[in-house]
């Protein structure tokens, strides 16, 4: 359990290997500033973890209450807050900025954010089914097929694969690798994919590696 | 500095701004680095441009080529490091963007290009 940080999506492009200059897909990602907006202890809350405040906003924008909370650590108006669970949270206090140089140039992240919406998606978009004939006096262009046998059970079973709403899902992309990171700029380039469109807000920590105490 | 602007600054440290100015129907000289066995060398590929793709740092030429009989056609991503160099040898006259029916023609006379003098090498 360690700090990570939240950041918006930029875009995507490619860079190249000085050494063996193989094109490497990057997603560019702004990553903080984050400023600490509260510090749980097992005295307080009983547990310990840090809350980041992410993307300063006009205080308009926040109701009385979330302005509270955050004058409270002297931080600006933020839009989004984010709890990270710690073993220990001595080493940081109320106001600290956390920064893109948390992290380092090859270490894995796990990214998390919402995926693309695709709305009211059929069959063949959201669970990848065969489409029917389109010609040849064919009806079945994009229908599902069979749902299942007949009077016995009687019933479609729990769980079968239908069209409706796909994406906007919260989603873990899992042991990305830390390209770069240019400290002036809060920036990181992270190997490959991320969840959602540009601008999407992604929360960045540490890959979680299974068995490794982290 | 907004996105755009940022994802351009990265890409900025990769372009290259030493390539010459390449036009569809042109033969070039590509000097592409290997690796055999920890030695690094040049090879040359010469040959018809036929096709460009894309923009900025992920800008492609195709180039074709006739060798032994048989068409070959590679792809270059024009800012990657092992692309060495590139020399424009002839400009041709061509009035299509991409030169694909230059597959379907069989012999030596069909699949020249025309030169062209109005622009410098």
């Amino acid at each position: 359990m360690s700090v990570g940080i939240l950041g918006t999506k930029l875009g995507m492009t490619q860079i190249f290997d000085r050494e063996t200059g193989v094109a490497i897909p990057v997603t560019v990602v702004q990553a903080g500033p984050c400023t600490v907006t509260q510090i749980k202890t097992k005295q307080t809350d009983g547990y310990e973890a840090l809350q980041l405040g992410y993307e300063s906003v006009k205080p308009k924008a926040l109701s009385k209450p979330e302005l509270g909370h955050l004058e409270k650590a002297g931080a600006s108006p933020l839009r989004h807050l984010k709890e990270y669970r710690l073993s220990d949270v001595s080493a940081y206090e109320l106001g600290q900025e956390i920064k893109a140089d948390i992290f380092s140039a090859g270490q894995l992240v796990d990214v998390s954010g919402l995926t693309i919406g695709r709305g009211f998606a059929g069959y063949q978009k959201r669970h990848n089914f065969r489409r029917g004939l389109m010609s040849h006096g064919s009806k079945s262009h994009r229908l599902p097929g069979s749902t299942g046998p007949g009077t016995t059970p009687g019933r479609i079973f729990p769980g079968k694969k239908m069209a409706g709403r796909y994406g906007g899902t919260q989603v873990t992309i899992r042991k990305l690798e830390v390209v770069r990171i240019d400290t002036e700029q809060n920036v990181l380039l992270i190997r490959g994919s991320v969840p959602g469109k540009p601008g999407t807000l992604l929360n960045i920590r540490p890959a979680n590696i299974v068995g490794q105490a982290a | 500095m907004n996105a755009e602007a940022i994802i351009r600054s990265i890409e900025a440290e990769y372009i290259k701004s030493d390539l010459p100015v390449i036009h569809i129907g042109d033969t070039v000289r590509v000097g592409v680095r290997i690796k055999e066995g920890g030695k690094e060398r040049v090879q040359p590929y010469e040959g018809t441009v036929i096709a460009r793709r894309h923009g900025g740092i992920n800008e492609t030429i195709t180039v074709r080529k006739v060798f032994q009989g048989v068409g070959v056609e590679r792809v270059f991503l024009l800012h990657s490091p092992r692309v060495d160099s590139i020399k424009v040898l002839r400009r041709g006259k061509v009035r299509r963007a991409k030169l694909f029916y230059l597959r379907d023609r069989i012999g030596n006379k069909a699949t020249r290009i025309k030169q062209r003098f109005d622009r410098s090498l």
